[in-house]
């Protein structure tokens, strides 16, 4: 299991993921913060570019990052009642 | 419907221009979210799961076709093309960019529309009956006095930072259609012996976390003074309300503490003084509101009669339209549950035809009601079968209003912050369960909530599902006997929760043991109240 970052940018609402050294889209884009979380959530919040910083848990499966929750695997891929909203080929279960 | 004056105008133009400002010194930096967070919702625009949401007001439900068309062009321009019609008879977007909300309510603005006091703790939109002044049993029109409420209560000075949030909603009826006694302050419009109109007053009704169905803290307040009651029954609260626990806040836990008798008496004592500071309408000013929702032109002579040329249309006719009280007119309810589909939801398309069904034959009324369904107020017999085709065309001519696919459900887990479970898939898969025999079952609400705040009703349902979290995983708890209307009653909770196909399964079980033991012509929640609970959790668990 592993920590890894995640928000909403401002000024669109977008789900966001911490890569590394700023913000993507896709949970694709995401690596592990484990114990700088909190530090790289700091430095962030600072910047006030990024809402909701959050830290979340999850497992890393042969298809990539899989949250452990139910709930930030609907926010990592979109409603489940919506394919044409959703990010296409994920399965949030 | 209630047209707008200077007054009404300026004050929403001027809050449009304070929040583009306010957003323009978000973005800027100038301000950072600590701070801008409470500006927004105070404009109805929540961050939730995947983006911003705007709740829009729609003051008791009350909707014409230049406004439906306006909200089907925000769909079109702002969102991803749909809307999602809710159980407080708003409307919310789930796509909103921030950059874009000031331009986005302004456009509102120019339809005599806002999101002001669609979040916070404030009084809310103010709810009413979908049939109010097309209803043959009501003894007046409740939306005047549902305007007067929204004039009272907008921007209230002294109501802006209340405890918690706050919720009105007024009937004329004895059919209570929009759950009076599950509001902070329901108002039930009612003669007195002398033929006086007035209102029965329930105070401490909710849902959510503690729900408990308002007890009558005045049986009778003459309608000139219900302002001043009202003031009364909110200075009680905003005194003595708790502020130190969000989860005892609302006024329903107050007055669960004081009694209703002793909060009858504080609030008989307040009004007292309040009568004499000339809050009330002078007699004028509710005449002129009342103006605005003059009888239209019923034209008359017209048949009852309508032409059941085919088994599909009668169903629909039977199942979807409602007696009107001008002869020759029937009040049609359109579905926003087809089977399988999302509750409450519309695509601006077909926002749209019904805003063209309204303007052509329903004299531009259109109507959203807390069951996340939409009704035609003023439709002729000799219409209904123009309308029909016209919603069978567009996926919105379902004939399943209280079945038992006309579920509520919240936007739950697949939109909300809030939610520890989804709604939406449980209400699809219920829905596609039980249509098929639901005519039999008759009369029979589901209700479906994503978490303890009680969105999609699940106390009042005959059956309500409620969506938990356990341990990072979904679960419903199943809950039977509650009921959202003149015989209001809480629903229970029957036992031990299910995962997702478990709780499906078990709607279906409660179902079957219903239909084993009903008598006569009992519904449901008529046969739940006389065997009790046992039965069912033997089918359920046994």
């Amino acid at each position: 299991m592993v920590k890894l970052l995640t928000g909403n940018e401002l000024t669109r609402g977008d789900v966001l993921w911490w890569n590394g050294d700023g913000w993507g889209k896709l949970i694709s884009d995401a690596v592990a913060v484990d114990a700088e979380g909190p530090a790289i959530i700091e430095r962030e919040a600072g910047h006030e570019r990024v809402n909701d910083l959050t830290l979340i848990d999850a497992e890393k499966m042969e298809s990539g990052w899989r949250p452990v929750k139910t709930r930030e695997r609907i926010r990592a891929y979109g409603p489940t009642v919506r394919a044409d909203l959703a990010i296409p080929g994920q399965d949030w279960r | 419907m209630y047209l707008y004056d200077e007054i009404d105008q300026a004050i929403v133009d001027a809050r449009v221009d304070e929040f583009r400002d306010q957003v323009a010194r978000r973005l800027s930096g100038e301000l950072d979210e600590d701070h801008f967070k409470p500006l927004r919702l105070k404009n109805g625009l929540y961050l939730q799961l995947h983006a911003y949401m705007l709740r829009v007001a729609i003051p008791y439900g009350t909707l014409n076709s230049r406004k439906m068309r306006k909200l089907a062009d925000i769909a079109r321009r702002y969102d991803r093309g749909y809307a999602h019609f809710t159980t407080r008879q708003n409307v919310q977007y789930n796509w909103i960019r921030l950059e874009e909300a000031p331009d986005l309510l302004a456009e509102l603005a120019t339809v005599e529309m806002h999101a002001i006091q669609t979040s916070g703790n404030c009084i809310r939109n103010i709810s009413s009956d979908q049939y109010a002044g097309a209803a043959a049993d009501e003894v007046d029109d409740p939306r005047p006095w549902a305007e007067l409420l929204r004039q009272w209560s907008s921007f209230h000075p002294e109501f802006s930072y209340l405890p918690r949030k706050f919720k009105i909603a007024v009937v004329a009826s004895e059919a209570d259609r929009a759950a009076v006694q599950l509001h902070d302050i329901g108002l039930q419009m009612v003669r007195n012996d002398a033929g006086e109109l007035g209102f029965r007053v329930f105070v401490g009704g909710g849902m959510g976390r503690t729900p408990m169905i308002a007890p009558v803290i005045r049986e009778f307040v003459a309608a000139e003074e219900y302002l001043s009651y009202c003031e009364a029954v909110l200075r009680v609260y905003n005194r003595y309300g708790r502020r130190d626990n969000i989860y005892k806040a609302r006024i329903k836990i107050l007055v669960s503490e004081l009694g209703a008798a002793e909060f009858a008496r504080q609030a008989e004592a307040e009004f007292a003084h309040v009568k004499t500071l000339g809050i009330d309408a002078p007699t004028a000013e509710v005449e002129r509101i009342r103006s605005f929702f003059e009888p239209p032109p019923f034209e008359a002579g017209l048949s009852d009669e309508v032409e059941l040329l085919d088994a599909a249309f009668a169903r629909w006719v039977a199942r979807q339209t409602f007696a009107h009280k001008a002869p020759g007119y029937r009040i049609v309810n359109i579905s926003l549950k087809a089977v399988g589909e999302i509750p409450g939801d519309a695509s601006a398309e077909q926002m749209e035809l019904v805003a063209s069904l309204a303007e052509r034959l329903s004299f531009d009324e259109i109507r959203v009601t807390h069951a996340q369904n939409l009704v035609l107020p003023h439709v002729r017999a000799q219409d209904l079968r123009e309308v029909w085709e016209a919603l069978k065309g567009a996926g919105l001519a379902s004939a399943n209003l209280d079945l038992a696919s006309d579920v509520i459900a919240c936007p739950g887990l697949d939109y909300c912050t809030l939610a520890n479970a989804r709604s939406i898939p449980v209400a699809q898969r219920i829905s596609e369960l039980l249509a098929p025999r639901e005519a039999d079952l008759g009369e029979l609400k589901i209700k479906i909530s994503g978490c303890i705040n009680g969105c999609g009703h699940h106390h009042a349902g005959h059956i309500g599902v409620l969506g938990v979290d356990r341990k990072g995983v979904e679960n419903y708890q199943l809950l039977l006997g509650g009921s959202g209307a003149e015989d209001a009653s809480l629903a229970q909770i029957l036992g031990p929760g299910f995962d997702e196909d478990g709780i499906v399964a078990a709607v279906g079980k409660v179902t079957d043991a219903y239909v084993a033991r009903r008598q006569g012509g009992e519904r449901f929640l008529d046969t739940y109240r006389r065997v009790g609970a046992q039965p069912f959790k033997d089918a359920v668990y046994g």
